[in-house]
């Protein structure tokens, strides 16, 4: 059974997506054929984990949990280093399924050297993730427009395709973020990174839960702010937004495009509805787009904006 | 996860919960028993992951379920040392049940090594009848004994004959599907035992059911750290079948670090270990 109709057809940043759903990064990102497996399971694209230059443990159990209203994670972005990924990159686009290599780095030449990298292994986009500390400014990329505007500058001289930054919600003033950005030359943006962070303790223990203590909010707690996050992105750049955060079904994928979002991003919804859930939300987001006279993605785009 | 709610909403939890230990008991030399204070309703072959604060956080099989809930532990690295100095009355926190476990069928051949046998045990009480093989280092090592007797014909090798044949348990299963046809066979164990396993069932055209261990993360399904192939241990598996296992090039070959590098077994052990 096909559920890929004409009308969920997008283009994003000259890759063409069969549909409108990406893999979020962190989320089965670790080997090519799961990535492969996520396509089968009908994503438009897939997003890899976050890759660094060296391989990173990151922290110690519990991770990852559930609390109710969504997940929380302290993964501590683990990762193999580009060089022990290389291999996955290539497996992946040997079956020519989009993809997306998330990065992340301690200072600007990391990224640059994970996303050349990453260009020659022929991924199509590249996904800055910018939640790290630059360690020789001692400051988080992502709440300071001048760091970021350097490291996207140096990123974007690097690579000829396409350069997006995934922002975070965290910070006072996202417009500001998102405009700095689109001047510095990003070709999109990706938002929002996890929300928080948040804590859980357990009374009977009194002891926090995670073992890093802290951990990011996703899930559907999170999609208001997402679609405050992307509606006020949309507001203040021309780029194109992939929305993510919270997205758990066909109407909320509308609401995240209505937003602004040119394709949205979907993690949490994998632990709530299972694997497939991109096949149940590209059918959701067709029968809902059928039934209110809609017939392609683009007529959605932005539209819960005053023109 | 809860399966009686609406997750296209969103709801569902899974966090530790706080339970106490009721009972340790010492199976053997380096094996303890750690009884909870707790009712899950499970299948054999699923697995809790163990929470102790501040320590740390490991998935295990379940040794007993039904009326009582326990796991069967034996002694490796750190966190199961700080599991052996817990005591009755402590607290800790457990989530799950988690993973697929075994599906009971008749005619069947269980085929355990080391403490491969624990999940195996739950198991061969539900079945009618199986043939257990049990292969371990040495007589002491060999867990749950009564447990596998009181329901099955009982096979034993060990690696110095101390008790039963002097050998694996693959070499009298490789005797043993010579001359009985069985319609289902279940391991698990190391995983060089288990694709050896894998080899005789599929020379014989037997259904294989083998649980499979790989460094788990979430439990659920979503972090991708416990992949084999597309495969999720956690989620997928931990049991996987014929079918499965012979997708699997990585089966009896490789495993992944902590980081997600793809390393040869014997250096996944000596990580593990
Ligand atoms: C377990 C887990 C791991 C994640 N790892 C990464 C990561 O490596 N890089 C990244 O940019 N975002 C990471 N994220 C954030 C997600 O990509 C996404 O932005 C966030 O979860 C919100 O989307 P959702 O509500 O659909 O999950 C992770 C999230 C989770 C829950
Ligand atoms: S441990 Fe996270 S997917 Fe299996």
């Amino acid at each position: 059974m096909s559920v890929i109709t004409a009308n969920l057809k997008t283009t994003l940043l000259g890759t063409e997506l069969r549909n409108p759903t990406i893999l979020a990064a962190g989320f089965l990102g670790v080997s090519a054929e799961s990535l492969i497996r996520v396509y089968e399971n009908g994503a438009g694209a897939v997003t890899t984990k976050s890759i660094s230059i060296e391989s990173r443990n990151g922290h110690a159990n519990p991770t990852v949990l559930s609390f109710g209203h969504g997940l929380i994670n302290a993964v501590g972005l683990s990762n193999p280093g580009i060089d022990n990924y290389i291999e996955e990159i290539k497996t992946v686009k040997e079956k020519k399924i989009p993809l997306i290599l998330n990065t992340i780095g301690d200072r600007n030449e990391d990224f640059i050297t994970v996303a050349k990298l990453g260009e020659a292994a022929g991924v199509d986009i590249i996904e800055l993730n910018v939640s790290c500390p630059n360690v020789i400014h001692k400051k988080p990329y992502y709440s300071d427009p001048e760091l970021l505007s350097s490291l996207v500058r140096n990123v974007k001289d690097a690579v000829s395709i396409p350069v997006i930054v995934k922002l975070s919600p965290n910070v006072t003033d996202i417009k500001e973020i998102a405009k700095a950005v689109e001047d510095a030359g990003a070709d999109g943006i990706s938002a929002i990174n996890t929300v928080g962070p948040g804590m859980i303790i357990n009374i009977e223990t009194a002891k926090p839960v995670m073992a890093f203590k802290k951990g990011g909010l996703s899930g559907p707690a999170i999609k208001p702010v997402a679609i405050r996050c992307v509606y006020d992105i949309y507001e203040t750049v021309d780029i194109p937004v992939i929305g993510i955060g919270g997205i758990m079904n066909g109407k909320a994928t509308v609401e995240m495009i209505m937003a602004g979002a040119s394709a949205v991003g979907i993690g949490s919804a994998i632990y709530y509805r299972g694997l497939d859930v991109f096949k149940k939300i590209s059918e959701e987001l067709s029968e809902w787009m059928d039934n209110n006279g809609y017939t392609s993605i683009k007529q959605l785009v932005g539209a819960a904006h005053e023109s | 996860m809860n399966h009686n709610i609406d997750h296209t909403a969103g709801h569902g939890t899974d966090m530790p919960k706080a339970v106490k230990i009721k009972k340790i008991v010492d199976e053997n030399y380096n094996t303890k028993t750690f009884f909870l204070d707790t009712k899950l309703e499970a299948v054999p072959g699923q697995f809790i992951m163990f929470w102790i604060p501040r320590i740390g956080e490991k998935p295990f099989s379940l040794s007993y379920i039904g009326n009582n809930t326990a796991i069967t532990v034996q002694l490796k690295g750190k966190f199961t040392k700080k599991m052996f100095e817990l005591s009755v009355d402590d607290i800790v926190g457990i989530r799950g049940p988690y993973g697929n476990g075994f599906t009971p069928q008749k005619n069947a051949c269980v085929i355990a090594g080391g403490c491969g046998v624990i999940p195996l045990v739950p198991l061969v009480e539900m079945l009618d009848k199986p043939v257990v093989i049990v292969g371990a280092k040495t007589a002491d090592a060999i867990l749950f004994k009564e447990r596998l007797n009181g329901n099955s014909k009982l096979y034993v090798a060990t690696d110095d004959g101390s008790l039963g044949i002097k050998g694996f348990s693959t070499d009298i299963a490789r005797e043993l599907l010579k001359r009985k046809k069985f319609d289902v066979v279940y391991t698990c164990g190391p995983e060089m035992m288990m694709k050896a396993v894998f080899n005789l069932t599929e020379q014989h055209n037997i259904a294989l059911q083998a649980s499979l261990e790989r460094f788990m993360k979430c439990g659920f399904g979503v972090c991708g750290q416990c992949i084999i192939n597309g495969f999720r241990v956690c989620k997928d598996g931990p049991v996987f079948s014929s079918e499965q296992l012979r997708q699997m090039t990585e089966f009896g070959k490789f495993a992944r670090l902590k980081n997600g590098k793809k390393v040869n077994l014997k250096e996944y052990y000596s990580w593990r270990s």
